[in-house]
C-alpha cells in the first residue's frame, strides 16, 4: 500500500510548491519574470533553437562557492531531482585554482616499475576500448559540520551541509588497460597520481584499485570533462575519497610503496583517540541524507507529503535505507529508485503523513557489505573529536510544530 | 617479455580476486571484450616511448628513501632569509600561522593525543611522518603565488629552516639529499594503515 502510494505520488508533487509555505522568494521571482512571459505561450510563437542550451530562468539552482577566489564550492543537493548531477553543478574542490589546457598539448606520462614506459596522447586515450559507469563522488572532508559542535549548524541546508558530494556518468579508458599496456610490474603495489594544477597534486593509490575500478575519465554526463573537473582528464577512482580522484592528470608512477606525499600525511589522515593516526582511509562509507523536507524548507501544514534523500556507499550498493520521522524510535524502509549501481547516488522515498506536530525525521543507510550508517554517538566514540574527514553519521532534521524544518545536531 | 607475462599473471589475478567482491565493477579481464565476444589483444600498441629526458623532467616526487631528492644544499640560516622573504607572509615570521596554514608545533602534541583534543596544534613538528615530505611539498607547491619556483638550494633552506624552528635539527644543521632521509621525525611511528573493511563494525 504504502509503495503503492509513493509510486502514485511522485510525478504529481512538484518540490517547493508542496513543501514551502513562506515562499515569498520564488514567488517574487516569478512574478518579475511574468513580463517576459506571454499570458498565453499558444498564441505567441516562442523563441529559436541554439547552439548550447541554458536553464530556464525561473530556475535558481547553483553551487555555492567560498567567498575570494574560492577553492571549493557545493552542489544543491536540495533542488536536484534522481541520482544524476549536472556536470555544471557538480561540486569542486581544487588547491591552487582551475587550470586552462589546451587538449591538442595534453599527454599522460605512465612510468615507473613498468617495462614500457609510455606518453598518451587524448587521442591515444580515446582510441583505447572505452568505459562509462555512473558513479558518486565525494569530498571526505563532506559534512563536517553535522559532526563538530557547531552553534551555526542548524541552519545549514542539505547543500551547505553535504553538497561536496555529486554523481555523474564518468566515462574513460580503464586504468587496467592502461597499466596492461606498459607492463606493470609484479612487485609494484602503489602508482602514483599526479596533476597539472598549480599545486601539482599528488596522490599515492593502491595498485590494486588501479587493477579493479579506476577509470582515466576524460567524459562526464555524455560531454568532455569540465575544466573544474579536470579537463581534458582525471583520474576516477569510484567509492575513494575526492583527493585521490587527482583532475588535470599528467603523470602516473608505477612504485613499490607509497610516496608519503603532504596530502596522504599532514591531510588526509584521521588520527584516532588511542594516539595513532589512520593513513590512507580512502574508501568512503556509507552514508545518506534527507534532502527533502530539510533546511530551510517550512511545511504548509499537516498531511501527505514525500521524503526524499540520497544515500551511497563507496563499498558498493545500497542495500536498504530506514527512515524515521519520530526521532529514532522506529524506522520504516524507504524505496529505493532504480537503478540502485554500486558506489552511486541512490535515491531513496518515503510517504509520510505529518500530524502537525514537533518531530525529527531521520535516514540510516545499510550497504551490501551490511555496514549501517552509524549514529553521531557511536563514531564520536571510536573516532574521537578531532578527527577531519569521513563524517557519515546519521542526519537529522528537526520539524517544529510551525512546519520550519532545521538540522537536529546532536540528535543522532 | 617474461616480466610482462607475469605482470599480466598478476593482474589477472588482482582482478579475479577484486571480481569476487564486486563482480559489477570489475575490470573486463584482458583476455576478453566488455559484453562481446571477441578477444582483446594483449596490448593496443598506442602511444609512444617516453624518453629518459621528458621523465626526469616531469618525476619530481621525493620518497621516504630519499629517491627523488636533486643535488643541493641549504642551511639554517639561509633558509630564514628566504623564509622572511617568501613565506612568513602567510605562515607568520616564526611558522606559527598566518593567514595560512601554522608550520611549527614543538610540543608532543601532548602525546599524539589529536584525536581526543581538537584544540592541539597540528603541524610539521608533532603531526608529519617524514622530512622528505617537507621538500616535496615546498618545492612542488611552494609559495603559493610562484609554486616550482625556488630552486633545490633554496629549498633545502628552508627545509631546514622549517625543521629547526620544529626543533628537530639544531640551528647549524645543513640539509642536502644524504641528510633529510635520515632525520627521523617524532611522529614516524603513529600512522597505522586502514582498518575499515564494510561489514557491521564501526571503525
Ligand atoms: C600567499 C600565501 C602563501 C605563501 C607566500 C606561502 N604559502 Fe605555504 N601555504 C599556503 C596555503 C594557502 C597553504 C595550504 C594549501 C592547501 O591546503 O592546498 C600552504 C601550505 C603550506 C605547507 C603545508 C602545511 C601543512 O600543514 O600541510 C607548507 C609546508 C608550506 N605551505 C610551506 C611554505 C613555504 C616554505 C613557503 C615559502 C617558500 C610558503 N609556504 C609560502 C599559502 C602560502
Amino acid at each position: 500500500m504504502l509503495s503503492r502510494m509513493s509510486r502514485t505520488i511522485r510525478p504529481g508533487i512538484s518540490r517547493r510548491r508542496a513543501l514551502v509555505a513562506g515562499a515569498s522568494g520564488v514567488i517574487g521571482a516569478a512574478a518579475a519574470l511574468t513580463a517576459q512571459t506571454p499570458p498565453d505561450t499558444t498564441k505567441i510563437p516562442g523563441t529559436g533553437a541554439t547552439e548550447i542550451g541554458a536553464r530556464s530562468p525561473f530556475e535558481k539552482a547553483k553551487r555555492r562557492p567560498g567567498p575570494g577566489r574560492s577553492t571549493s564550492s557545493t552542489t544543491p543537493l536540495q533542488e536536484l531531482h534522481g541520482i544524476i548531477t549536472p556536470a555544471d553543478l557538480h561540486f569542486e574542490r581544487h588547491h591552487a585554482g582551475i587550470p586552462s589546457i589546451d587538449p591538442a598539448h595534453y599527454s599522460l606520462l605512465v612510468h615507473g616499475m613498468v617495462a614500457r614506459p609510455t606518453v598518451f596522447t587524448l587521442a591515444d586515450l580515446k582510441r583505447f576500448p572505452a568505459r562509462s559507469m555512473i558513479r558518486f563522488l565525494e569530498c571526505s572532508g563532506n559534512g563536517g559540520r553535522n559532526y563538530r559542535p557547531d552553534p551555526e549548524a542548524h541552519t545549514l541546508s542539505p547543500q551547505q551541509l553535504d553538497g561536496l558530494t555529486s554523481c555523474s556518468e564518468w566515462t574513460g579508458v580503464p586504468l587496467a588497460t592502461l597499466l596492461r599496456e606498459v607492463g606493470v610490474s609484479p612487485n609494484a603495489s602503489w602508482f602514483l597520481a599526479e596533476s597539472m594544477d598549480a599545486a601539482v597534486l599528488a596522490r599515492s593509490i593502491p595498485m590494486e584499485k588501479g587493477f579493479d575500478d579506476a577509470l582515466v575519465a576524460y567524459a562526464q554526463n555524455g560531454e568532455a570533462l569540465r575544466p573544474g573537473q579536470g579537463y581534458p582528464v582525471r583520474l576516477f577512482l569510484p567509492g575513494y575519497e575526492g583527493s585521490t580522484n587527482v583532475k588535470w592528470l599528467r603523470r602516473i608512477e608505477v612504485a613499490a610503496a607509497p610516496f608519503m606525499l603532504r596530502e596522504e600525511t599532514s591531510k588526509y589522515t584521521d588520527p584516532l583517540p588511542d594516539g595513532t593516526a589512520r593513513q590512507f582511509s580512502l574508501v568512503m562509507d556509507a552514508k545518506s541524507i534527507v534532502t527533502e523536507p530539510a533546511f530551510p524548507d517550512r511545511l504548509a501544514g499537516a498531511g501527505w507529503r514525500e521524503i526524499r534523500g540520497l544515500a551511497w556507499s563507496g563499498r558498493g550498493r545500497i542495500a536498504h535505507v530506514d527512515v524515521s520521522t519520530d526521532g529514532g524510535r522506529s524506522w520504516q524502509r524507504a524505496q529505493l529508485e532504480d537503478p540502485v549501481l554500486p558506489k552511486c547516488h541512490t535515491r531513496f522515498r518515503l510517504p509520510w503523513h505529518w500530524s502537525g506536530g514537533e518531530t525529527v525525521i531521520m535516514s540510516r543507510a545499510t550497504d551490501e557489505t551490511g555496514y549501517a550508517q552509524p549514529t553521531r554517538a557511536e563514531l564520536l566514540a571510536v573516532r574521537g573529536p578531532g578527527t577531519q574527514y569521513h563524517f557519515n553519521n546519521i542526519r537529522a532534521w528537526r520539524v517544529a510544530a510551525d512546519g520550519t524544518v532545521t538540522l537536529a545536531t546532536g540528535a543522532a | 617479455m617474461r616480466r610482462t607475462c607475469r605482470a599480466l599473471t598478476l593482474a589477472a589475478l588482482v582482478v579475479a580476486a577484486v571480481g569476487e567482491r564486486d563482480v559489477s565493477s570489475a575490470p573486463t579481464a584482458a583476455q576478453s571484450a566488455p559484453g562481446g565476444t571477441a578477444p582483446l589483444p594483449e596490448r593496443f600498441g598506442l602511444g609512444r616511448p617516453a624518453t629518459p629526458d621528458e621523465i626526469r623532467r616531469l618525476d619530481i616526487d621525493v620518497t621516504p628513501d630519499g629517491h627523488g631528492l636533486p643535488d643541493g644544499r641549504g642551511s639554517v640560516a639561509e633558509g630564514a632569509a628566504l623564509y622572511a622573504a617568501k613565506c612568513a607572509a602567510c605562515h607568520g615570521r616564526q611558522g606559527e600561522g598566518a593567514t595560512s596554514d601554522r608550520l611549527v608545533a614543538t610540543d608532543a602534541g601532548r602525546d599524539f593525543a589529536f584525536g581526543r583534543d581538537p584544540s592541539l596544534a597540528r603541524a610539521i613538528g608533532n603531526y608529519w611522518p617524514y622530512a622528505t615530505t617537507l621538500f616535496d611539498y615546498v618545492a612542488r607547491s611552494m609559495p603559493l603565488a610562484q609554486p616550482g619556483s625556488l630552486t633545490p638550494n633554496e629549498v633545502y633552506g628552508v627545509v631546514a629552516f622549517l625543521l629547526a624552528q620544529n626543533r628537530i635539527v639544531a640551528g647549524d644543521a645543513v640539509i642536502d639529499r644524504t641528510v633529510l632521509p635520515k632525520i627521523v621525525m617524532p611522529a614516524r611511528d603513529r600512522f597505522v594503515p586502514d582498518n575499515r573493511t564494510g561489514g557491521a563494525a564501526i571503525r
